[in-house]
């Protein structure tokens, strides 16, 4: 089994490796540069070259991909061109703030829709059921924007309860974070709920309809104890899976949420910096974005094989 | 209720009846559209009345109007998105299924590779460096798509493959085209139009979600998320109107939705479940 | 509205003096205690309080911006920058050049050369005091060879700056020019000290220092006490948090996180008033949108099909439908009515289908010729105002296509290189200055390609005449070329559009750029 989980890390680190490749290349297709954009209406031929000079913008790209990739390894991302500040300046209080809604999000939403996909497979095809299936459905159908002007028309400019901008501040307490992230919190979860609970109660369904469960309950077996006892443990694996995902949807890929509610995480650096053709700076959150993708499915690989024997010897 | 042989469901009914309604609206919209859609009309953001069933947009336009021809818009894109990603996945999941040893490890890992990266992220990038339009909002949905719909693709092949009957045609020396047209793809469709569900609800939201961050079709014309981004200033007015288009996304959605779950209860009827 | 609706809001848009106020609100009937409160609502006259911080939502800002005084393009780092740094002189609020650093500028007869006299006793915050070499320095920055500075095109015509003594400098110009002083009030000529590089350890003479710099997200800055300027920088620290969403920054300021924004969006100006307890700051002036033409690229090489499309918009109502009674309509060519030198007998072009069908069909102009590059990266709302305009010239019979450029790269990639495209400029203290900009034919930033040796000679003399009434004339004919060939559809002036807490005194309306011409650290102080 060891000998698989290393497997498992090594396809994982050339899988990356490859990946930045891609995005190193990616990123050098963008059209226009950097330089103009940094003078915007006040270019002229003469300063764009005097700062292309200036930021290295000239030299060959395959001497640039090995150097950057180089010193990313060790943990030197290079620095913005824009401002030249370090690259780990710029990304690491975005990320935090990326890191803060998405654990805040994940605290209230995995453990809920576990439990609501549980309880929705235990009383399937009753009223709850039924009811949990729709709501989700349609939640999962509506696109963030939806939802998230939907919370703001509401509860921020009618209500007033909640702030329609989220701007975490250093110098705001831990509670006053919680407070001013509260929509779009609300929203994600919304989201990632509805995805993660379907998934469970199809996962625990499918181990209910195995021989083994449907003895459990000819032998007269209480159906909680059994879900809980029998169909869970081995429904896990692809709960464990669909968790994953959304956590890295959490992370990845809200830069939605984080037009609508004015939200400085890394999505809406990373559109800023495309924008702006800041190539250090979205290289480093592509790259970013790569690792807890990749590190996410890696766990859940990891945690599924553990979890289920059966998985121990894959195909 | 039986359609075609297959049992329909009460949600699977509502699922269709929405489709229709959209999909019909969006087809007929130059016949039913009471106004142009692009011919300020009156003053920004008029109120609703009978005249203008969801009043007029942010530069006097007829917002019931623009609704039909931006969902005319919203649907083709996203469903020959779902189709170009559909005709180069299915086709490449199925010749790594069928050809095995390295064109399968190759277009595996090419695969693997893309879907590292988040989707939505990639289609940025291209679009932003490539410009938006139509085109290029149907090309890179597209081939994002078609690396998830050969995935699936290739797995539902490879459990057909294993069949007897499949390998019994291939001992017998069938050409390699006559054994998917007349063995594989038979026993694909009903997973395969699953997914194609799924993947045309997919594609519509992610449409949606590149318009509302600016990488939508050429004005004058507006998809439905270009119509929630352009009068998204309603909102801190007190105004619903962004909300309109919002919604009429979140029903085609619904509706995709129920079908595709209908579709799904269809051939995996675990011991006659019946939900 | 009635005369004292009118006289207030003129009151509160510092369209009046305070005495002229009283004089006219005395005229009216009302009674002097209430004219005074209105006065003092409006921040006149009123004594600065010291003290309390300043939060302010501030749109165009971005994650690349950098302190490096060359690099400004947006109000965020133009507002920062004041706060750390001053100019060599200031335009105040009714377009008059102010001494700042530099105490005075005399020209010799010909304005070709300016003799200049630094302020003495002002210290930067490491403690060094001013000199003339940090003002040839930190003139240079802007000057010569490979110079990337924003301010490298205005800088040019300098030949040359000699330190003349110890607090004396001379500045060389190539060719004459008697509006040498608005040239140097650029937001990019700010002081440095002699041989400074170090961007993010800013070094100034200004009334606050840096106390924390997120470039795109916030800027906080704290007062260092003593400051020069009298009766300015009162704050004990400003917050400048960068919200460039429209939505956004309104919201911040209805839900009190801010004390003061900018480019209030005028759809929402009913619901700040109804608030209540905001004021709106607005200054009409020579901010303008236009639609450059290259006149060198066919089809708009022909005049007619320049005359076709200018008569294809509609003017009355692209400003009725999307910006109110915060703009007006502009006449094809650059000077807003403001300035002393704009040319008011010019016939106002209306929108005339018919009259742009006869030039579009005397040009032969087919059905795909016009293609406008359209983004909102130029002026929010220029994506609606090309389809508003779409609709209106297809009544003449003039089919335009609406293309979107990205935001991204539109300076880059769409500005000075599409034939027809949408643009701004936000105006210039002086006329010959915004003609010099963006009209003469050596220019870098001339939109529209225009080159005519006749108006560059009426530039050339405009410039260097001193005679009010001859300059008046060259000016007034400039004009007049612009709106009968020029390539620029000018379609309207948009009002500067600030908004603060009333709490907030002394951030008061400015022409030339909004938050008081990027000075709102400077300016305004909070009503204890």
């Amino acid at each position: 089994m060891l000998k698989l989980l290393v497997q498992r890390l090594a396809l994982g680190v050339a899988t990356l490796l490859a990946v930045s490749v891609l995005i190193f290349w990616v990123t050098e297709l963008l059209p226009g540069d950097l330089a103009s954009n940094i003078l915007g209406q006040s270019a002229t031929p003469e300063n764009i070259a005097a700062i292309r000079a200036e930021l290295g913008l000239d030299r060959p790209a395959v001497e640039r991909y090995t150097e950057w990739l180089g010193d990313a390894v060790q943990g030197d991302l290079g620095k913005s061109l824009a401002n030249k500040r370090p690259v780990i300046d710029v990304i690491g209080p975005r990320l935090v703030n990326t890191l803060f809604l998405a654990i805040y999000a994940a605290v209230i939403a995995v453990p809920l829709s576990v439990l609501l996909g549980i309880l929705a497979a235990i009383y399937r095809n009753s009223v709850f059921d039924k009811g949990v299936n729709i709501a989700s459905l349609a939640a999962i159908s509506m696109p963030e924007f939806f939802i998230g002007y939907f919370l703001i028309l509401f509860m921020s400019v009618q209500l007033k309860w909640f702030p329609a901008i989220a701007t975490i501040k250093p110098e705001q307490g831990f509670f006053q974070h919680l407070y001013v992230t509260f929509l779009p919190m609300l929203t994600l979860i919304l989201v990632v709920i509805a995805h993660m609970m379907r998934m469970t109660r199809t996962s625990v369904l499918s181990v209910m309809s195995s021989p083994y469960v449907e003895m459990a309950v000819l032998k007269g077996i209480p159906k909680g104890r059994i879900v809980v006892h029998h169909a869970l443990p081995n429904a896990l694996a692809p709960i464990i899976n669909v968790i994953a995902i959304n956590l890295a949807y959490l992370i990845v890929g809200v830069v939605v949420v984080e037009a609508v509610f004015t939200f400085n995480g890394l999505g809406r650096l990373m559109v800023d910096a495309v924008a702006k053709r800041d190539i250090p700076v979205v290289q480093a959150c592509g790259l970013i974005f790569a690792i807890v993708f990749i590190g996410l499915n890696l766990i859940a690989d990891v945690l599924s094989i553990l979890s289920n024997p059966r998985l121990r010897h894959p195909r | 209720m039986n359609v075609l042989g297959y049992r329909l469901t009460l949600t699977a009914l509502i699922g269709w009846l929405i489709i229709l309604v959209c999909v019909g609206s969006a087809v007929l919209a130059p016949w039913i559209a009471p106004h142009d859609p692009n011919a300020p009309l009156g003053q920004r953001w008029e109120a609703p009345s009978a005249e203008h069933w969801f009043g007029l947009d942010q530069i006097g336009r007829d917002m019931f109007s623009r609704m039909l021809y931006g969902g005319r818009i919203s649907i083709t894109l996203a469903f020959l998105a779902t189709c170009l990603a559909f005709a180069v996945g299915v086709v490449a999941g199925f010749a790594a299924a069928l050809l095995g040893r390295w064109v399968d490890v190759a277009l595996s890992r090419i695969a693997d590779v893309i879907l590292s990266m988040p989707i939505l992220m990639s289609a940025l990038i291209v679009i932003s460096a490539v410009g938006s339009s139509a085109a290029v909002l149907i090309l890179t949905i597209g081939l994002l798509y078609a690396v998830i719909v050969f995935r699936v693709a290739r797995a539902v092949a490879m459990n057909i493959v294993v069949l007897e009957y499949v390998e019994a045609a291939r001992l017998r020396g069938e050409g390699l085209f006559w054994v998917i047209l007349r063995e594989i793809l038979p026993n694909a469709l009903p997973p395969l139009a699953a997914e194609f569900g799924l993947r045309f609800s997919f594609a519509f939201l992610f449409v949606a979600s590149l318009s509302f961050l600016g990488l939508g079709v050429q004005p004058p014309d507006a998809d439905w998320g270009s119509m929630v981004k352009e009068s998204a200033l309603a909102i801190p007015a007190g105004l619903a109107a962004p909300l309109y288009p919002a919604a009429a996304i979140a029903l085609l959605t619904i509706g995709v939705n129920m079908v595709v779950d209908w579709l799904l209860s269809l051939h995996s009827r675990p011991h006659g479940d019946n939900a | 509205m009635n005369q004292w609706d009118e006289l207030q809001q003129a009151a509160r848009s510092g369209r009046v003096s305070r005495r002229e106020f009283m004089r006219r609100a005395a005229a009216l009937g009302v009674a002097t205690s209430l004219a005074s409160g209105v006065l003092a609502k409006a921040g006149y006259a009123q004594t600065p309080v010291k003290g309390g911080t300043l939060r302010v939502g501030i749109a165009g800002g971005s994650t690349t911006d950098s302190l490096d005084i060359t690099t400004y393009t947006d109000t965020v780092m133009i507002n920062v920058s004041t706060s750390i740094w001053d100019g060599l002189v200031e335009v105040d609020d009714k377009n008059q050049i102010q001494p700042e650093l530099l105490e005075t500028l005399e020209p010799n007869a010909d304005a070709t050369e300016w003799v200049c006299n630094v302020r003495k006793g002002v210290t930067f915050s490491n403690g060094k005091t001013l000199d003339a070499d940090d003002i040839v320095y930190s003139l240079n920055l802007h000057r010569g060879e490979g110079s990337k500075s924003g301010a490298a095109g205005p800088m040019k015509p300098i030949k040359d700056v000699v330190k003349m003594s110890g607090n004396q400098v001379k500045i060389v110009l190539e060719a004459p020019d008697a509006d040498l002083p608005y040239v140097l009030s650029d937001y990019h000529v700010l002081v440095v000290p002699n041989g400074f590089t170090d961007w993010a350890n800013p070094v100034g003479t200004g009334g606050y220092k840096l106390e924390a710099f997120e470039p795109g997200v916030r800027a906080v800055l704290s007062n260092r006490g003593g400051y020069w300027k009298e009766g300015r920088c009162n704050l004990d620290a400003v917050e400048f948090s960068v919200i460039n969403d429209d939505a956004a920054r309104m919201q911040a300021l209805m839900a009190g996180e801010v004390d003061v924004s900018h480019r209030v969006v005028v759809s929402l100006i009913d619901q700040i008033n109804a608030a209540g307890s905001y004021e709106i700051v607005q200054a009409a002036a020579g901010y303008h949108f236009n639609l450059p033409m290259l006149v060198d690229k066919a089809p708009y090489t022909n005049n007619d099909v320049r005359l076709a499309l200018k008569y294809a918009i509609n003017r009355q109502k692209v400003v009725e439908l999307m910006f109110g009674k915060y703009a007006r309509v502009g006449n094809d060519h650059p000077i807003p009515e403001s300035d002393p030198f704009h040319n008011n007998e010019l016939p106002q072009r209306e929108y005339d289908p018919e009259k742009a069908a006869f030039h579009a069909r005397k040009a032969g102009l087919g059905v795909s010729d016009v293609i406008l590059s359209a983004s909102d990266a130029a002026f929010n709302g220029a994506i609606d105002m090309s389809v508003l305009f779409q609709a209106t010239a297809a009544a003449a019979g003039i089919n335009v296509t609406v293309r979107r450029e990205p935001g991204d790269g539109f300076w880059d990639n769409v500005w000075l290189k599409a034939p027809f495209m949408t643009s701004y400029w936000g105006g210039r203290p002086a006329a010959t200055q915004m003609l010099a900009t963006a009209y003469q034919s050596t220019a870098p930033w001339n939109d529209t390609h225009w080159n005519d040796a006749g108006f560059d000679k009426l530039l050339a003399d405009a410039k260097a005449t001193t005679d009010q009434a001859k300059r008046k004339t060259y000016i007034w004919e400039m004009q007049r070329m612009l709106h009968e060939e020029g390539g620029a559809i000018i379609p309207l002036f948009k009002d500067w559009l600030d908004v603060h807490d009333s709490k907030v005194k002394g951030h008061t309306p400015h022409g030339m750029f909004d938050l008081c011409n990027g000075r709102i650290a400077q300016k305004a102080w909070i009503e204890a």
